[in-house]
């Protein structure tokens, strides 16, 4: 079996699964944000159950329209507050203690290894950073996992993503993803597991890993995974609040295909609109003129990557016709970016710096595009209309290129600036 | 506005769900009102002309993208039977099962269906008729274990009869 047949076994409490079956098996942990879960919740109580499976195990995270943009917003974060209140959640994060659910959870400690969690949101599936199932499921599902704590799933076929060498300078985990999803397209993994190996791993930062898997979805992927090794220990000493049970593949674990990519190949890249899989190098768009730069996200909005937006803006100024907008994706984020003096690099660049909110991501508020705007951002979806008007445009890249861009109003390789 | 003779709304590959509901219109709890808005970032015409019973066909990885549940919730509300397409993404699909949406996964032969073509669907049966071409096509049936949980009318009453 491979990582994920494994923990979905286990979780099953059957001794194998193949790829194909249907199962049902134990969730560790349920989450869902304001955007989902008012209709969540319509949905578990329909089911009649006096309280959830755990109360230990749901997280409710306010973050898409958070802080509430508008009075409808307002009355969906509404739901999510005061159903953490009747149901005595124990993971309820309101505005200002908060972050993006998909950085707040692995740093908050509910992630370990070897767990299986459900999420109603498609960016579940980062989590696999930390050798965790992980995978995004719809309300009605998670309505569903919240009675009892179970979920049924198709046991998913494998892609072996093998991973060698180690990322030049300026390239993280954002063009490693983005050159996956490039060479086998947005639906190249549908339905199937991605399950990264190989010595490439571990020279990979917590941060790059949790990128890498972020966009498992947008691959088509069920979940991405990485193994558990020692980057992933020293990432969750004194921070797990749960047992470790980190899984490997069986020796003999059936792979449909095996992609190999050799990290010191790899330079920075760019989706370009309308699907993250038209991947180019950043330095052929050179002629790319933008209007906005976003730099946050679950995809890049870590302290790692505020790092190297700041590298790039420290002691440069944010390009006049761009506006360039900067979120830490947890509060804990944010007071780490002012200790180290990120956010002070950030302002006096020029940049806007929020509190913690998905909102520009998913066209919700901070940072919508008007007809005809051009963004580059590190968030992980370019769909027409995703991030404001349907005819403006959304070119993905990481935060360095992401940066770069900002200070020169157009498409830009770091290494071109950084040595000007 | 197009005009349509038959009951066919034929899109292309990736329809994603960003397309099928922006995400700016998430906030809006009332469904009616949220189906307003179905397909208008690459369709204005489908949310005001589509009737009831109308059916969308597309190509590969219909509704990829999002988890949201509101994609096939827009289009059930909008009186679409069916969506049948040569692939779904994984979540669309199974929102649409647990919401009771039949999504008929029916490959290449997608090709067969245009624009404007009139349909008979029978959903169980796995069978598709394109009335106006005199083309019947035949899909797998779905698993047991969904077609369970499409017989109990979804997700919910499935497990509600589990009580």
């Amino acid at each position: 079996m491979t990582v994920t047949q494994k923990i979905l076994a286990r979780r099953a409490e059957v001794d194998k699964v193949e790829a194909g079956d249907i199962i049902t098996a134990a969730v560790d942990l349920a989450l869902t944000n304001d955007i989902m879960g008012a209709q969540t919740f319509a949905e578990f109580e329909k089911i009649g159950r006096p309280a959830v499976f755990d109360k230990n195990k749901v997280v409710l995270v306010p973050d898409h329209f958070c802080p509430a943009n508008d009075m409808k917003s307002a009355e969906l974060a509404k739901k999510l507050r005061e159903f953490a209140r009747k149901y005595q959640i124990a993971h309820y994060f309101e505005i200002g203690r908060m972050g993006i659910e998909h950085a707040l959870l692995p740093d908050s400690g509910l992630i370990a290894p070897g767990d299986l969690i459900v999420g109603a949101d498609s960016h579940t599936c980062t989590y696999g950073a930390l050798n965790a199932f992980a995978t995004g499921v719809g309300l009605t599902d998670l309505g569903a996992a919240l009675a009892t704590g179970r979920a049924w799933l198709k046991v998913p076929a494998a892609i072996g993503v093998e991973l060698c060498g180690s990322l030049p300078r300026y390239v993280r985990g954002k063009d490693v993803v983005l050159a996956l999803i490039g060479r086998i397209g947005v639906d190249g993994a549908r339905y199937k597991s991605l399950e990264y190996s190989g010595s490439g791993v571990a020279r990979l930062t917590m941060a790059d890993r949790f990128t890498i898997a972020n966009m498992a979805i947008e691959a088509g992927a069920k979940n991405g995974i990485f193994p558990c090794d020692s980057v992933t220990e020293a990432y969750l000493e004194g921070r797990a609040q749960r047992a470790c049970r980190p899984e490997t593949a069986d020796a003999d674990a059936f792979y449909e295909k095996r992609v190999a990519i050799n990290l010191s190949l790899l330079e920075p890249v760019v989706a370009c609109p309308h699907l993250p899989e038209n991947v180019k190098p950043a330095k052929e768009l050179s002629g790319v003129a933008i209007d906005q730069a976003v730099i946050g996200s679950c995809t890049n909005g870590r302290l790692d990557d505020l790092a190297q937006a700041a590298e790039i803006l420290k002691g440069r100024k944010i390009n006049k016709k761009v506006r360039a907008i900067v979120i830490p994706a947890t509060q804990e984020i944010y007071s780490q970016a002012m200790a180290l003096g990120y956010l002070r690099t950030f302002v006096d660049a020029g940049a806007a710096v929020s509190t913690p909110t998905c909102g520009p991501c998913f066209g919700g508020h901070m940072g919508i595009l008007a007809a005809g705007e051009r963004a580059v951002s590190t968030t992980n979806r370019n769909f027409k209309g995703r991030m404001g008007a349907a005819d403006s445009e959304i070119y993905l890249a990481g935060p360095y290129v992401a940066a770069a861009s900002a200070v020169t109003g157009r498409i830009t390789d770091p290494a071109e600036i950084a040595g000007a | 506005m197009r005009k349509k003779a038959g009951n066919v709304w034929r899109y292309g590959h990736h329809v994603d769900t960003d397309v099928i509901i922006p995400a700016r219109y998430l906030n809006i709890a009332d469904h009616h009102e949220l189906a307003e808005h179905a397909m208008e970032d690459i369709d204005a015409d489908f949310a005001k002309q589509a009737r009831t019973g109308d059916y969308i066909v597309a190509g590969k990885n219909f509704g990829c993208g999002s988890s949201r549940e509101h994609a096939p919730l827009v289009l059930k509300v909008r009186g679409v039977p069916a969506v049948i397409a040569d692939s779904f993404a994984r979540i669309f699909y199974r929102n649409a099962i647990n919401i009771g949406l039949p999504a008929m996964e029916i490959g290449e032969e997608v090709e067969k269906i245009e624009d404007g073509d009139t349909l008979e669907v029978d959903a169980a049966k796995g069978e598709i008729k394109i009335t106006n071409k005199n083309i019947t096509i035949a899909t797998k049936p779905l698993p047991g274990f969904i077609q369970e949980i499409t017989k109990a009318g979804g997700l919910i009453n499935y497990v509600k009869g589990k009580n």
